[in-house]
């Protein structure tokens, strides 16, 4: 998926101006950035600094007002919102901040939405759902509602939902945002895990530096410049 | 398939409200299926009629009776080989609301001219043979409990006081269209029980032609012999005669179809803001299941589809109660809609009635559900 030199992220100039009653309020201003298959990278920058926009556009939610966004081999401003869709089923596993679990399903269903989306039977279904959650410790809690959950808990079954489908690229948008330091200090391991074991390229913007201490790589985002 | 349980697991999220919808959709089901089959029950009615039969009565009214004296002279009229006669005898049983048709009828030649009276050849004998006798249909039957033997007492309304007839038969009908809620007996049973004054008086007269070309050319014979007596008479084929009692309360398949529209189209409003709100409530939700890959058709396909399954199940739920409760209840409205069942082509046109409504009050939200751009969804509510 990478290209022959392992980038798997690859943006030239890229801009993002947002439309705020009429008035053009830029957010990226010609963004250069390669990111290697395998490494970790942390990005970071106050609010308001552009950091979940350059995330969104990564990951193919979003579409820069200029310049070229490659991730997986793809030009994604080349793609129709049909073919985008499912290049995110298949590259882009993504971690919200607030978990965004859907609350009138099961944990074991949550984690199986993105397996919906592909051909699998549903006992090999169950099969990756089951490994998933066992992956983030969760394999006897997947019957239970996000309700019933801790918040920790919850962004463990959204990693899992992340992962389930074995994604190229793991997005993560303040991943540890809304946990208290030692559910914070679970999911960052977790993320460590999965980059290291799993060989998964991760892509986490956080506001806290000792989060963004776990990434080989640190990126800082200010009005809409990156500096490394 | 797999999607199913996404669609009930939204459905279930709000159970109030979800089955409020449902609710609603069922009872305008229910009341479309009720006053489609008021028109069904007409429209068999007017099959259920001989195109070799006319209906002579009074030309001013219904009312009015005819001489007894007609007969002889209406069976001299070239092209008719048979005839028989009879009155709206308009009793209850026991109690006012227990109301169903009565006849008395020229019992010699009542099942001659009706043949689609299916009785045994011994009750029919016991029928002719008995004074006080009577015959009911099955399903009158059925509904009252009734069996050969038994005495039944009507309440005179037309003609006051008792009545007592003994049942000797229970006809069916040669097709499902024939009504099986009337009860005959013998009109010489009434012509003697009446004061002199009011005797030898017919309502109607049932005239058998040989062909149904013939009908207008009868017709046209009749009334010129009755034109200038006291009682002029109005003559027409059965099926005119049923059209015209029909049309005597108005324009009833028009009237009809307004108000089941205008109930359908309320209801379907009423779906429509349901899933706008549902699907609202839903922004992010919708803009994460986006995010992780469902494409703008699949949203639009679960969207679209909560709101065909939540009509679908109002539909399923109407029409299924509306088939049930008439046939359980035998219901006939005091016997004006003798065979007033809910057909399956009813129940059918229900279904698609709320698949259609499924359908249109699906279509904004699912096309709002699909068109959200995720970054700003996301943006919104984070």
């Amino acid at each position: 998926m990478a290209s022959e030199n392992g980038t798997l992220i690859h943006l030239r100039d890229v801009h993002k101006v947002y439309y705020r009653d009429r008035i053009e309020v830029p957010v990226l201003q010609g963004i250069n950035l390669d990111v290697h298959e395998g490494e970790f990278l942390a990005l970071m920058g106050p609010s308001g600094s552009g950091k979940s926009t350059l995330l969104n556009l990564i990951a193919g939610i979003d579409a820069p007002t200029k310049g070229e966004v490659r991730v997986a081999g793809e030009s994604l401003g080349t793609l129709k919102p049909s073919r985008l869709a499912a290049w995110r089923a298949r590259h882009i596993g993504f971690i919200f901040q607030l978990y965004n679990l859907i609350p009138v399903l099961t944990a074991y269903q949550n984690v199986e939405l993105p397996l919906l989306l592909t051909r699998l039977s549903s006992r090999e279904r169950k099969k990756r759902v089951l490994f998933a959650l066992g992956l983030v410790g969760l394999e006897g809690r997947a019957k239970h509602f996000p309700r019933q959950l801790s918040g920790g808990e919850e962004q463990r079954v959204a990693i899992a939902r992340a992962i389930v489908a074995d994604p190229t690229l793991l997005v993560a948008d303040e991943p540890t945002g809304d946990l208290d330091a030692k559910n914070a200090a679970e999911i960052l391991t977790l993320l460590k895990r999965l980059n290291e074991e799993l060989k998964k390229t991760v892509l986490m913007v956080t506001h806290d530096p000792h989060a963004a201490e776990r990434a080989h790589l640190i990126y800082h985002l200010d009005k809409g410049v990156l500096q490394s | 398939m797999k999607y199913l349980r996404l669609i009930v697991a939204n459905l279930l999220r709000s159970k109030r409200r979800t089955f409020l919808t449902v609710f609603s959709i069922a009872i305008a089901l229910f009341l479309f299926c009720t006053l489609r089959t008021v028109i069904t029950s007409f429209e068999a009615s007017l099959r259920a009629s001989q195109a070799t039969r006319l209906v002579v009565r009074h030309a001013a009214s219904l009312v009015f009776p005819l001489p007894l004296a007609y007969r002889e002279r209406l069976a001299q009229v070239p092209g008719v080989t048979g005839i028989s006669y009879g009155n709206w005898f308009g009793g209850y049983y026991q109690d006012p609301k227990n109301q169903f048709a009565q006849f008395a009828m020229d019992v010699p030649t009542l099942l001659d001219l009706f043949p689609e009276v299916v009785l045994p050849t011994a009750q029919a004998e016991a029928f002719r043979s008995e004074r006080t006798a009577c015959i009911i249909g099955g399903a009158l039957a059925r509904k009252y409990g009734w069996k050969l033997g038994d005495q039944v007492p009507i309440i005179g309304t037309i003609f006051p006081g008792e009545w007592r007839f003994v049942v000797r038969g229970i006809y069916t009908g040669q097709t499902k269209d024939v009504d099986e809620n009337t009860l005959f007996f013998h009109w010489d049973y009434l012509n003697e029980s009446l004061p002199e004054g009011r005797r030898n008086f017919v309502g109607i007269y049932w005239l058998r032609i040989a062909s149904p070309d013939l009908a207008a050319s009868v017709s046209g014979r009749v009334d010129a012999i009755f034109e200038n007596s006291p009682q002029p008479t109005k003559t027409e084929t059965e099926k005119a005669f049923q059209a015209g009692f029909i049309s005597m309360i108005g324009n009833v398949q028009l009237l009809l179809t307004i108000i089941g529209s205008a109930i359908v189209f309320a209801i379907m409003l009423v779906t429509i803001n349901t899933m706008m709100m549902a699907a609202r409530e839903r922004t992010r939700e919708i803009a994460v299941l986006k995010t992780l890959g469902f494409s703008d058709g699949l949203i639009l396909r679960l969207v679209g589809g909560e709101a065909l399954f939540l009509s679908l199940l109002g539909g399923a739920l109407g029409c299924g109660l509306a088939a049930l409760v008439f046939r359980e209840s035998d219901f006939t409205a005091g016997g004006f809609f003798p065979n007033f069942r809910v057909l399956p082509e009813t129940v059918l046109l229900g279904l698609l009635l709320a698949a259609i409504m499924g359908f249109l009050s699906g279509v904004a939200p699912a096309v709002q559900a699909a068109r959200l751009e995720i970054a700003s969804a996301l943006r919104k509510v984070a």
